[in-house]
């Protein structure tokens, strides 16, 4: 076996090892497992290539994988959890920066054999430029307006990014006609970041995760196109993975906060403003899954449950019931806040519980679990409305105002299960649903709370 | 290889990508993004396979400077993602795992 065939072979182990550790990646059982797994698919990478004759320059080399190593690692540990999304996008940069300086590079290269360089080399190193580029800069502007050290709206006219797309696209075309200019491809690369900057400048801090993962399937698709300049497939397959999954990945962020994904980047550029994304509310309302309302479910130490008149009508209570137990299966301390007017008679909610057999000490009255709301990991509201409105304690000219509420707010998140966007028994809009910590999951509250116990069974 | 053969490559790993991603809770939305930010890192091997036959001051310090940036962005990449799954590694609900260690999983958000 020729040392090619050897590297291609290892290759193959790493594409193995990707893809495996992508699919684990969407579990929570087996996502930290999936993760480990692609890096061993990508040290297997890395040590291959380093066998490759073309290998030269070894204190060059390793000079680059140091000063990576020695800022990489320590930036990853000390980032607060707070700041995640900033620093992958940092990351997410530097990956689109490596990809447009390797394409000068290997424009430089091309030149140098003399002749005109063919087509088929210069289309992918153009293109790996071009989206290099923008991942680069765009991922730069996402980090600084994350880190909140660039504040302010940005209204940038369309026709100017379109401008610069255009632009960035001809000289592109110029290069691959025949102009041999290594300046003219810096003067594209510089064009390709402007474009980069503009397009991610007005968008606003809630909709940054879609722009991250937009620019994550860039850098991907700027990875694959290198790997076709260089023939080296780790480059394509890995590229081509990220590029593929994070443009649905990017599509099903969109998907989970109601907004498409044009709409997350033109929204900013025509009249809209902020209130573009908002309903005539005042916010925007967050819908969610049942498998997401089981892992949070999972993994909270305090779940408090608020019954209300939709489980009474749904019949939900035996389904909370087993909901609560298999809970408790795993170790995760459940109560039940009973206000005195849930429902529809007093001590409803009491009886339709005793009935579906929870234990009379797990039913707590307002006043003694208002105090719990404070450590508790997910409020889950279950067909109540009213008896959560924070507007009962703020809103002075609210038809409830002054009505003791169950301080559901409190909580560090939490989740609505309804069944439509209506208003409760008193006809009044209810500010929770409009919390950026509230999800919805919508539909009848009893097939809800089986579908999330499915779903917590199978975690 | 000839270039029909890299762009057969490149659509299947097209499909396999979109495949692979089916649906995913969002809680896992920004770990799995982080995870695949982790993986196009790959490029840093273009960076280690163009540096050899590069010459110059000028495309050598490109070349390092896109060898760390490679680094950086995998290295970092992955420690990162690490770091957000934690949440699900304290109580794995598995009976396999040893129970009682890093009983204060972080809560999710």
């Amino acid at each position: 076996m020729s040392r090619g065939d050897f590297i291609a072979l290892l290759y193959i182990v790493a594409f193995v090892l990707f893809i495996s550790g992508l699919r684990m990646l969407r579990g929570p059982r087996t996502a930290v497992r999936g993760n480990q797994v692609a890096a061993v698919g990508m040290a297997i990478a890395v040590v291959a290539t380093l066998i490759d004759q073309r290998i030269g320059d070894w204190g060059l080399i390793a000079l680059g994988l140091v000063v990576g190593t020695a800022v990489g690692i320590p930036s990853a540990r000390s980032v607060k959890m707070t700041a995640m999304p900033q620093m992958v996008a940092l990351f997410n940069g530097v990956g689109g920066g490596a990809v447009a300086l390797i394409s000068v590079v290997e424009y430089g290269e091309a030149l140098e054999e003399g002749g005109n360089p063919a087509l088929e080399e210069l289309i992918p190193i153009l293109l790996a430029a071009i989206i290099g580029s923008i991942s680069f800069w765009g991922s730069i502007v996402a980090f600084l307006k994350l880190q909140e050290s660039l504040k302010g709206r940005f209204a940038i006219p369309r026709a100017v990014n379109a401008g610069l797309a255009a632009l960035s696209i001809a000289l592109a075309v110029a290069i691959a006609a025949g102009v041999e200019s290594e300046g003219l491809f810096w003067v594209m690369l510089l064009v390709a970041g402007a474009l980069g900057v503009l397009a991610v400048l007005p968008i606003g801090g809630a909709d940054m995760p879609v722009v991250i993962s937009t620019l994550n399937a860039f850098t991907g698709l700027s990875a694959a196109a290198a790997g076709v300049a260089l023939d080296n497939t780790a480059l394509i397959v890995a590229g081509m993975l990220v590029g593929a999954s994070g443009s649905i990945l990017t599509k099903q962020m969109a998907e989970a906060m109601n907004r498409s994904i044009g709409n997350v980047f033109f929204s900013g550029l025509g009249a809209g403003g902020p209130a573009a994304a908002a309903t005539e509310n005042g916010g925007t309302v967050r819908s969610t899954s049942a498998a997401d309302v089981a892992i949070q479910l999972s993994y909270a130490r305090l779940v408090v449950v608020v019954p209300g008149y939709g489980m009474a009508v749904a019949q939900a209570q035996r389904a909370v019931a087993d909901l609560a137990a298999e809970l408790e299966k795993r170790g995760v301390e459940v109560l039940y806040a009973i206000h005195p007017v849930a429902g529809r008679m007093p001590g409803h909610m009491n009886v339709l519980l005793a009935e579906a057999d929870v234990p009379y000490d797990k039913l707590k009255e307002m006043d003694d679990i208002n105090g719990e709301f404070a450590r508790t990991d997910v409020a889950l509201v279950i067909g109540a409305n009213d008896v959560t409105n924070p507007a009962a304690r703020s809103v002075t000219d609210s038809p409830i105002y002054g009505m003791p509420i169950l301080d559901v707010d409190k909580s560090s998140s939490v989740i609505v299960l309804k069944r439509s966007m209506s208003s409760g028994f008193a006809g009044i809009d209810n500010p929770l649903f409009y919390d950026p910590k509230t999800s919805m999951l919508f539909g009848d509250a009893k097939s809800s709370v089986s579908e999330v116990l499915g779903e917590v069974q199978q975690l | 290889m000839d270039l029909l053969t890299e762009l057969a490559i490149l659509v299947l790993a097209a499909f396999v990508g979109f495949e692979v991603i089916s649906k995913v809770p969002n809680t896992l939305h920004t770990p799995l993004m982080s995870g695949t930010n982790a993986i196009h890192g790959i490029v840093l091997l273009g960076g280690l396979l163009v540096i050899g036959p590069a010459d110059g001051f000028l495309e050598d310090l490109l070349l390092v400077v896109a060898i760390a940036f490679g680094t950086i962005n995998v290295i970092g990449g992955f420690l990162v993602t690490d770091r957000m799954l934690a949440m699900f590694k304290g109580k794995k609900p598995t009976p396999v795992a040893g129970a009682g260690e890093a009983e204060t999983p972080e809560p999710p958000k």
